[in-house]
């Protein structure tokens, strides 16, 4: 194999047979003189121009975070030469009969003539709000992808945060956004966060009164919200996804091992014109997937629900998905309040309100620290993972998508109970308990999961795949026919580290260098434990070795009986030549 | 094949115990566009095709803006206002079209030969690293900050002396609390009127089971010039706007009648506080202040619909299930010129808990 040469980079850079350098250009280079005796970027661009992107479908999904992006800033630019942030009261004579003559704030009023008299403007509308649900939805599957295949080890900590803060700062102009119609709907739950920031100690009632200006729900929190979320809160998600983006570039992308993928190297298609094309097309694709949702799928029809009435209210209020966790927090929790010295502290809103969602993103945000302080590991990682090979990680990831799962469908417990007849306050008992109990048994369930595919793996290695030919032997018994799986996967399987569990006092760490005792090396034994001593490590050297022998012995009586090759049956029958069949084609 | 990879193990001691040696990159398998022009061609065609589909749905769109009126139709097209679904879809299309066609070229047309570059660690080089730190300790040296304290202690106050300014700055954001949380616009002889006509209510027009959403005089518009210029006489002043948003948030209330046998009086919920079995209570949780309205006729309790806290009207507004912490506030009531009226504000602050509230 002439192609082996390629590991490590230091001979060929490409597997293509015919050098893959630009032709000179000739009309440009007119264009790119006069720019770069002036800017001088041919330094910088020389290097990126032709950067190397590895190629994976997971690979897409902050792509897809990254381009709603771009599609809210577009419409979201669209909607504000109309929508007018105030909450002076006016009389509504629009296009829409049912409001005729109602009074409502001008908030509201400009929405519905957004909706009803301006050419394209629901479309635009539903299309922002659509996009706005990709958005915050793609960089949480981005987010658990990366989780996932260890992508935020090091040097990625610092990414890893910024993109746990680029997700607090979307919700938090999702949830700016839907405010700013002011219907009954987005009024209710404007409601809900006045309970909220009212029930911090000590402030609570000064932060509430300095939000909306006075007491709930006076005119300022319209305008208000609409400077946050025109303004400062997209500027900040704009400079953290340049500040990611940077460090994308910077990091090189992470890759999955095989055949000529190493720790060193970057291997996949250069950004001119491979990425650029498929990259920009994305954002083509993404930007037209909103637009046919804005035109096709109706979101947030805030006609149907009126303009706010602090008195009013509609059963089954939902807020946007991306709230239901802090919604069915808020559900589930029992009615604790304590009363001391004239004081009230309402632990039923307090904790589920402000305390719980930041310990669980914090949780989130310091796993690479906790997971790096467990191993000992210093080292650079650019190979991915997969999720069978880090057992224990995968198993959090599980228990806690279990725990959003569980706090979700609590958000939504009358939404179940009418849906499923059942007594809504049997939904809420059996979640106070089910948060606890249900993500712990997913964590033991999904580790023996992980643990039984790297058996399956190992299986593989050493004693190839299931060919799905039952063998009969001469005695009557039965077996199934295993071939080796090829080099390429047989390498691709082992491309992983050995797993060394951390035990405490043996002074030496899990990459031998002398460590002292620290006071909660005991704790760092016993996650070390749970998160890698049941895991399966890949065959050595030897094992396979004498696997592969195990196997040529049986391959040798196989040639005497025959067999030496794929068979799908019919071999056996008598009646065929089958000098030419294979198993499954050629491989 | 394994000499090479030994030297390259020479930089990678984790390497040397790998049961399979890296086998290296495959040899690029060319598609068939590479080696068939006839494929290459027809591959050509088709980007073009679905780059010249975007620019006639560019145009449709325009057709349709002009074509079609949106006004008050929201459901002509499948549920939907027609000029939307148009809009939508000729709008999608146009921009899927292009990005289908350039990703197309790219996977038929443009070169998928596999390139790689060497990664370089994140941090910078030894020296680089040293020369900035020597940079860092010679400029930190020549301002002298460690060796003036004075200068470093007064100028780290001064800084955190601004904060002063950015925090006093803001005091105008709102109005302060005082004690507005405690008070609604409920007073002795405050009328109750329905919620939607303003028309005051009399004990009898309340059958046992009835429930009826109420205000207090004054918060709900009513449409007769005459009506209110009566209730003007009697000192009623209606409010409009903020104003009315405001107090509406705290003193909106629930009517109910039950049998008189039924209702349990304690401290917070006397019997001169109902009238023949008809109380009045806040209408707003005391959870987080969302509007209470769902009624369970047989059992007296209701139910909020925003997380579901349960209240018994029949026992002082009793929270019996969900988050909620406290009882619902109750209204004293009595009668006058035949109408229902409260006797008094509420006894205690409505609506959702905070740090200052003082009492259960």
């Amino acid at each position: 194999m002439s192609t082996s040469e390629n590991v490590g980079g230091s001979v060929a850079s490409t597997n293509g047979k015919t050098a893959a350098s630009a032709k000179k250009p000739g009309r440009g280079s007119k264009v790119v003189g006069w720019a770069d005796e002036r800017l001088g970027l041919a330094t910088a661009a020389k290097k990126n121009l032709r950067k190397v992107f590895p190629d994976h479908w997971s690979f897409m999904l902050g792509e897809i975070a990254l381009w709603s992006f771009v599609v809210l800033l577009i419409s979201g630019v669209f909607l504000t030469f109309w929508f007018k942030p105030s909450m002076a009261e006016v009389q509504y004579f629009g296009s829409y009969s049912q409001l005729n003559g109602m009074h409502m704030s001008e908030a509201f009023a400009s929405t519905l003539d957004i909706s009803f008299d301006v050419r394209g403007g629901l479309m635009v509308r539903q299309m922002h709000h659509w996009a706005a649900m990709l958005f915050i939805a793609a960089m949480l599957v981005h987010m658990m992808r990366v989780f996932l295949t260890g992508a935020f080890r090091k040097p990625r900590e610092v990414n890893w945060i910024i993109g746990g803060i680029l997700i607090l700062l979307g919700i938090v102009e999702g949830f700016a956004g839907y405010s700013l119609p002011d219907d009954l709907l987005s009024g209710t739950g404007m409601r809900i966060a006045d309970g909220l920031v009212k029930a911090t100690p000590v402030v609570g009632t000064y932060m509430s009164f300095f939000m909306f200006g006075g007491e709930f729900p006076g005119d300022d929190i319209i305008p208000r919200l609409y400077m946050a979320h025109i303004l400062l809160i997209p500027g900040l998600i704009l400079a953290l996804i340049a500040a990611h983006m940077l460090l994308l570039v910077y990091h090189k992308h992470t890759q999955w091992p095989g055949p000529g993928r190493t720790e060193e190297n970057v291997v996949g298609f250069p950004m001119l014109p491979v990425y650029m094309a498929k990259a920009g097309g994305f954002f083509f694709i993404v930007f037209g997937m909103s637009a046919l949702m804005g035109g096709l799928l109706t979101i947030n029809p805030v006609w149907k629900y009126g303009p706010y009435d602090p008195s009013k209210v509609t059963a089954g209020s939902q807020p946007d998905w991306y709230m239901g966790i802090a919604e069915g927090t808020l559900r589930i929790m029992p009615g604790w309040e304590t009363h001391l010295f004239g004081h009230t502290l309402s632990w039923n809103i307090f904790l589920p309100g402000q305390v719980i969602p930041i310990v669980l993103l914090l949780m989130v945000l310091s796993w690479p620290f906790l997971e790096a302080w467990v191993t000992g590991d210093k080292r650079e990682h650019h190979l991915l993972q997969r999720p069978r090979n880090a057992p224990g990680r995968t198993a959090f990831l599980a228990a806690m998508i279990t725990l959003y799962g569980l706090l979700w469908a609590a958000g939504g417990n009358d939404v179940l109970a009418v849906l499923f007849h059942l007594n809504l306050n049997h939904i809420t008992y059996f979640m106070r308990g089910a948060v606890f109990v249900i993500p712990i048994l997913v964590f033991f369930l999904t580790k023996r999961w992980c643990i039984s595919l790297q058996r399956h793996d190992n299986d593989k290695l050493l004693h190839g795949y299931e060919t799905g030919i039952i063998m009969r032997s001469a005695e009557g018994g039965y077996t199934e026919r295993h071939l080796p799986i090829s080099e390429e996967s047989a390498y691709t399987l082992t491309a992983r580290d050995r797993d060394e569990v951390f035990v405490p006092g043996s002074g030496v760490d899990a990459n031998g260098v002398a460590s002292k005792d620290g006071k909660l090396d005991g704790i760092r034994g016993k996650l070390s434990t749970t998160l890698f001593a049941d895991n399966i490590q890949k065959p050595t050297a030897e094992e396979l070795e004498e696997a592969h022998h195990h196997a040529d012995d049986e391959h040798a009586h196989e040639i005497e009986a025959g067999l030496d090759h794929s068979a799908d049956g019919h071999q056996f029958d008598g009646r065929h030549p089958v000098d030419e069949e294979a198993l499954r084609g050629k491989h | 094949m394994t000499d090479h990879n030994d030297t390259s193990s020479n930089h990678l001691p984790a390497s040397v115990q790998e049961p399979i040696a890296n086998p290296g990159l495959p040899a690029h398998l060319p598609r068939p566009t590479d080696v068939d022009p006839k494929a290459e061609r027809r591959a050509e065609r088709q980007v073009a095709a679905f780059f010249v589909a975007s620019m006639i749905c560019a145009v449709l769109f325009c057709v349709a803006y002009f074509t079609l009126d949106i006004k008050d139709e929201t459901d002509t097209f499948i549920g939907l206002g027609a000029s939307n679904v148009a809009l939508g879809a000729t709008l999608g299309l146009a921009l899927m079209f292009i990005g289908i066609g350039v990703i197309h070229w790219a996977r038929k047309l443009m070169g998928d030969v596999e390139i790689f570059e060497m990664r370089h660690p994140a941090s910078s080089s030894e020296e680089d690293r040293d020369t900035t730190l020597a940079a860092l300790s010679a400029g930190l040296e020549e301002s002298g900050i460690a060796r003036r304290p004075l200068i470093r202690n007064t100028m780290l106050g001064a800084m955190g002396m601004l904060g002063l300014p950015l925090i006093v700055g803001l005091r105008d954001l709102g109005t302060l609390p005082g004690k507005t949380l405690e008070r609604t616009v409920w007073a002795e002889g405050t009328r109750i009127v329905r919620d939607v006509t303003g028309t005051p209510v009399k004990p009898s027009q309340l059958e046992v089971g009835d429930l009826m959403n109420a205000q207090p005089e004054g918060l709900v518009t009513l449409h007769s010039e005459e009506l209110i210029a009566e209730g003007e006489e009697r000192g009623v002043e209606y409010l409009e706007g903020v104003d009315l948003q405001v107090e509406k948030s705290k003193a909106s209330v629930i009517l109910l009648r039950m049998e008189p046998k039924d209702l349990t009086f304690s401290d917070r919920s006397p019997e001169n506080w109902q009238i023949d079995g008809i109380v009045a209570y806040s209408k707003i949780c005391t959870h987080v202040g969302c509007p209470i309205s769902l009624n369970e006729q047989q059992s007296h309790h209701l139910l909020c619909p925003c997380h579901q806290s349960t209240f018994d009207l029949a026992d002082g507004g009793r929270v019996v299930f969900g988050p909620a912490a406290r009882p619902l506030p109750q209204l004293p009531l009595t009668v006058k010129d035949g109408y229902l009226v409260a006797q008094s504000d509420f006894r205690e602050p409505v609506g959702p808990s905070y740090w200052e509230r003082d009492s259960k």
